[in-house]
């Protein structure tokens, strides 16, 4: 099966791959590696494979959060890697507990009753860091080196990695496709999507943003925000700018 | 671009082959199309790195232009140019 890198029945995969469902693919991947693991220990398999696991923020956050949770306390080899788009995209822009405050979605219509999303995102990346394990990161599309040497990285510590990818989206978050990278530079000079990595419980900031870019600056640029520029709204953006100078504070402490 | 029907299909949807997506082009998706000017271009090869298609062609560390079959238009590779050596036009309407 294959619907993700391309339209079924073809595939963009060049290696093996299995499709599973949302609930379960990071049990799905404990599953493999653990027949690795024996494969191996029989002398079957010699090389050494990889194992990756791929899931939406709907996927990851909600949807498989307890398997996700689960594969990673018992320790198995992996590298886990969420693409964030902060949206149920694939079902037409459903909100998640990756969405941010204020978004407007199809299940937080902005209008007379609420301004968007009510609630402030879930933050995922800490939420696996709490669960000790070697490697976790924060990463995005705009700052591509940093995003490689994190994939590269996970995949050389033993045991499981996690990697958190913000992946703008045209359609969900309103914006013209080419502003992507713009986009997704300016989510990580606001401090609302910091770069940094874990190691063995070590926070390390990985990029420190150069520029003064506030909340409003980035949210400005997106649809999905347009109705907190009028009147009252305009207490959610100062919301969310609070929430973040507390996160990023919160994270400074800890690196340094 | 035909589909195979479900009886076609391998018991359980397997596929059998990977790295099919060659043979499915999604130029045709395309609104916009990126328009190279080779003289402007420097190499930098930014373009190549932000490309979500893989659609930017290079020979010996130059590139060398771009891929229609597969490029959908989305213009990153124009915004991303220091160079401005990109252009978009509207290829239909
Ligand atoms: C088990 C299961 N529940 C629900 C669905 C319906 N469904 C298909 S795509 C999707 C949204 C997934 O969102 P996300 O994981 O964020 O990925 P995105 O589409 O944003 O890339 C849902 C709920 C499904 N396919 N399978
Ligand atoms: S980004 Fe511009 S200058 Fe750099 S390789 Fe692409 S077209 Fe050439
Ligand atoms: S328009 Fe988009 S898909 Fe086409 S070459 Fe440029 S970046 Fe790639």
């Amino acid at each position: 099966m294959e619907v993700v890198s391309t339209i079924f029945p073809y595939t963009a995969w060049n290696v093996p791959y299995i499709h599973s469902a949302f609930e379960n693919s990071a049990a799905t991947i404990s599953g493999v590696e653990a027949a690795y693991k024996a494969f191996k220990k029989k002398g079957k398999i010699k090389k050494k494979l990889n194992f990756i696991a791929f899931g939406g923020d709907g996927g990851t956050y909600d949807i498989g959060f307890q398997s996700l949770s689960g594969a990673m306390e018992r320790g198995h080899d992996i590298l886990y890697v969420c693409y964030d788009n902060e949206v149920y995209m694939n079902t037409g822009i459903q909100r998640s507990s990756a969405t941010p405050m204020g978004a407007h979605t199809t299940t937080s219509p902005a209008g007379r009753v609420i301004p968007g999303k009510t609630q402030f995102r879930k933050d995922l990346t800490e939420i696996m860091t709490a669960h000790d394990i070697p490697y976790v990161a924060q990463a995005a599309p705009s700052h591509w080196l940093d995003l490689t040497r994190k994939v590269e990285k996970a995949l050389s510590i033993k045991g499981p990695t996690f990697i958190n990818i913000l992946s703008p989206c045209p359609l969900g978050w309103r914006y013209p496709p080419s502003q992507t990278i713009e986009i997704s530079k300016l989510a990580v000079e606001s401090r609302f999507w910091p770069l940094y990595e874990v190691e063995n419980g070590k926070h390390k900031l990985t990029y420190k943003p150069k520029k003064e870019v506030s909340m409003e600056d980035w949210m400005k640029l997106q649809g999905r925000f347009r109705h907190l520029f009028t009147g009252k709204n305009k207490n959610v953006i100062k919301d969310c700018q609070k929430q973040v100078d507390r996160k990023w504070e919160k994270l400074w402490t800890l690196q340094s | 671009m035909t589909k195979p029907g479900w009886r076609d299909l391998a018991i359980g949807a397997i596929l059998e082959k990977g790295g099919t997506a060659l043979e499915f082009k999604t130029g045709d998706w395309r609104t916009y199309k990126p328009i190279w000017s080779q003289e402007k271009c420097t190499s930098c090869l930014f373009c190549f790195i932000y490309c979500p298609d893989f659609c930017i062609e290079i020979e010996d560390g130059k590139m060398i232009g771009i891929n229609y079959d597969y490029c959908k238009g989305c213009g990153i590779c124009k915004e991303i140019c220091p160079k401005q050596a990109i252009e978009m036009i509207l290829e239909r309407r």
